[in-house]
């Protein structure tokens, strides 16, 4: 097997093909995942019938059961119920943070790489700096700036997730900084916000596109982390991380208050991850 | 090699720029620090005077003055950055001792569970890679569990061991920072996620040089498929592991932050957590120092490494 392989002429089929059947799988179950989360989070009421805040004191601590099939917490609310409430905050933080992430790295790798020798050495020490500066420490510096809610959270994730997408959007663009169709439209008289715009933006949409996808998962858990820390939304909220860091409290008695919002999150972080892996053999030509 | 005169001359100005870089880096974090504190909401008096009720506005003055906090803002920052470049990261305003002992009192946990997270999630990663890549079945199960890993929360595995290992079994113990067994459920939540994203970095690499000629020759030479992955692929898979090593570091130290609220170890990210929250400038500003000098140490010892690992650099770069 690994003989044959190791023939300078191998037989392999395009990545633009449809993924081995094995791969199939995973993506059908990504797929379906996602369409859950995102049900639940435009339409909670769908899913479930209870309310994710109304306490029942006597039901507190009710290992999982056919009324509560993932049990309830400490104030006798419903698990599932919660659960699925939190998926819009998370998908929010998740999807805003990520959005933001991509626009400073674009403001901080587009003069970078355009802007003469000067601007690109610049911004790469800004990149060395912001690297020998720990991400998590940049959020916990920026969350104690604005105090804790859902909104800082993104803010302090998003940058906190910029430097390394900034620094791939930065070599991406000077590797493309003397492709050919730069040359072109340069030579056409273009202005260089046009080039920008015309020709730039569209082709950094792909890649963008792909390290979105895969990135969601990753903010979803950074963000996550900093509200186990109690940096999130303040406790009684339906929020995967803050109901996690509630149940830590109570891991020797009721491990479900912990274990299933943290189910929520690995599988959340496995389906974007599958999905942008998935968009990335389909749509990158990569040359190996 | 010849070494040319012009080789040493290079590899000084190397040196140099390094070193300056280093100096920027650390400049920089010290600013930012200053900058955010600065921003923040909150009053560092009241860090100062800790939970002691009601100060009459004399007293705030007087500490306003002791402090220097009552200068304009300028004057501050130049006497804040002066104090650092002169070794005196002054005393901390929450714990009522100088920097410099909490540093020493904090920093050996925290560099002992970096160390021993680095050391497990290497392991993984390497036994991992080696002895699955294209290898039909184990390939694509290892590779899925790879992944996995990478996905898991460190925050979540550390609830998880803890439940299990220290509560239902009563092997380790829950909590605490001394001695080795203390260390284990730690190290493991911090290194199983590295680990996983170590060795899914890796196998890239890896079966990509198993497709090299080299490799073929070697197997015409008769080596076993164990000593072709070994000590022929596995050095080619190693580079990208190690150029990730150095975002790993800045990467355990922050997750270090809540590992290390949930085993209630002393360190170094519960501590700047901590002062973060309470204001205290000069603690907060010596932790970030300290975690850039290692960052800094880290990725000056990588790159040693990856000319170690691979000597063609070397000559492409000098």
């Amino acid at each position: 097997m690994s003989a044959t392989n190791s023939l300078p002429l191998s037989l392999k089929p395009s990545p633009r093909l449809w993924l081995p059947g094995s791969q199939h799988i995973g993506l059908t179950l990504a797929f379906l995942y996602l369409t859950i989360l995102i049900l639940a989070a435009i339409a909670p009421h769908f899913l479930t019938h209870g309310n994710p805040y109304g306490i029942a004191p006597r039901e507190a601590f009710t290992a999982p059961c056919w009324q509560h099939p993932l049990g309830t917490d400490q104030s006798g609310r419903d698990m599932w119920t919660r659960l699925i409430f939190g998926a819009r905050s998370s998908l929010v933080i998740g999807i805003g943070s990520i959005l933001l992430a991509l626009c400073v790295a674009l403001s901080l790798a587009i003069p970078g790489a355009f802007g003469g020798p000067f601007a690109e050495q610049c911004v790469k020490w800004v990149f060395e700096i912001l690297f020998s500066f720990p991400t998590v420490v940049l959020a916990l510096l920026l969350t104690a700036l604005f105090s804790s809610g859902t909104f800082p959270l993104i803010v302090a994730v998003g940058i906190g997730a910029a430097p390394g997408y900034g620094r791939m959007l930065f070599g991406q663009f000077l590797t493309i900084r003397h492709a050919g169709f730069i040359e072109a439209a340069r030579s056409l008289g273009h202005s260089p916000a046009q080039i920008l715009t015309r020709h730039l933006i569209p082709n950094a949409f792909r890649p963008l596109l792909i390290a979105g996808a895969m990135g969601i998962g990753q903010t979803i858990i950074w963000a996550s982390s900093l509200s186990f820390l109690g940096l999130g939304a303040p406790p009684p909220a339906a929020e995967w991380g803050t109901m996690l860091a509630m149940g830590r409290d109570y891991i020797a008695e009721a491990w479900w208050i912990t274990f299933f919002p943290g189910v929520a999150i690995v599988l959340t972080m496995l389906a974007t991850t599958t999905l942008g892996r998935f968009l990335k053999n389909r749509f990158e030509t990569t040359t190996s | 090699m010849i070494l040319l005169p012009n080789t040493s001359f290079i590899i000084l100005k190397k040196f140099i720029l390094r070193v300056g870089g280093a100096c920027l880096v650390l400049f920089a974090a010290t600013t930012l620090t200053f900058i955010t504190l600065q921003l923040a909401p909150g009053d560092p008096v009241t860090a100062i005077l800790g939970g002691s009720a009601n100060p009459t506005p004399e007293t705030i003055k007087e500490i306003r003055t002791e402090y220097g906090l009552d200068k304009r803002l300028i004057v501050q920052y130049a006497l804040h950055i002066w104090h650092v470049l002169s070794g005196h990261l002054g005393s901390s305003f929450s714990q009522h001792m100088p920097v410099k002992d909490v540093l020493w009192q904090q920093a050996p946990p925290t560099l002992k569970l970096m160390l021993s997270s680095l050391l497990l999630a290497w392991g993984f990663a390497i036994l991992s890679v080696t002895l699955s890549a294209k290898k039909p079945l184990f390939d694509s199960a290892f590779s899925s569990l790879e992944t996995f890993f990478a996905g898991l929360p460190q925050f979540w595995i550390g609830i998880i061991l803890l439940w299990l290992f220290a509560y239902q079994l009563g092997l380790l113990p829950p909590a605490g920072t001394h001695g080795f067994s203390s260390l284990i459920l730690p190290s493991l939540s911090l290194a199983i996620p590295l680990g996983g994203f170590l060795a899914q970095v890796m196998r890239e690499s890896f079966k990509t040089t198993l497709d090299q000629p080299f490799v073929l020759t070697a197997r015409a030479r008769g080596l076993s498929d164990t000593a072709v992955r070994f000590r022929h692929v596995l050095r080619h898979a190693l580079l990208p592991g190690v150029s990730l090593s150095t975002w790993a570091i800045g990467a355990l130290v922050g997750n270090a932050v809540a590992v290390e609220f949930i085993f209630s170890r002393q360190g170094l990210g519960r501590q700047l957590f901590l002062a973060v929250s309470m204001h205290d400038m000069p603690l907060v500003t010596g932790i970030i120092l300290f975690i850039s000098v290692i960052y800094v140490i880290a990725s000056f010892l990588a790159d040693t490494l990856y000319v170690i690992i691979d000597p063609r650099i070397q000559e492409a770069r000098a």
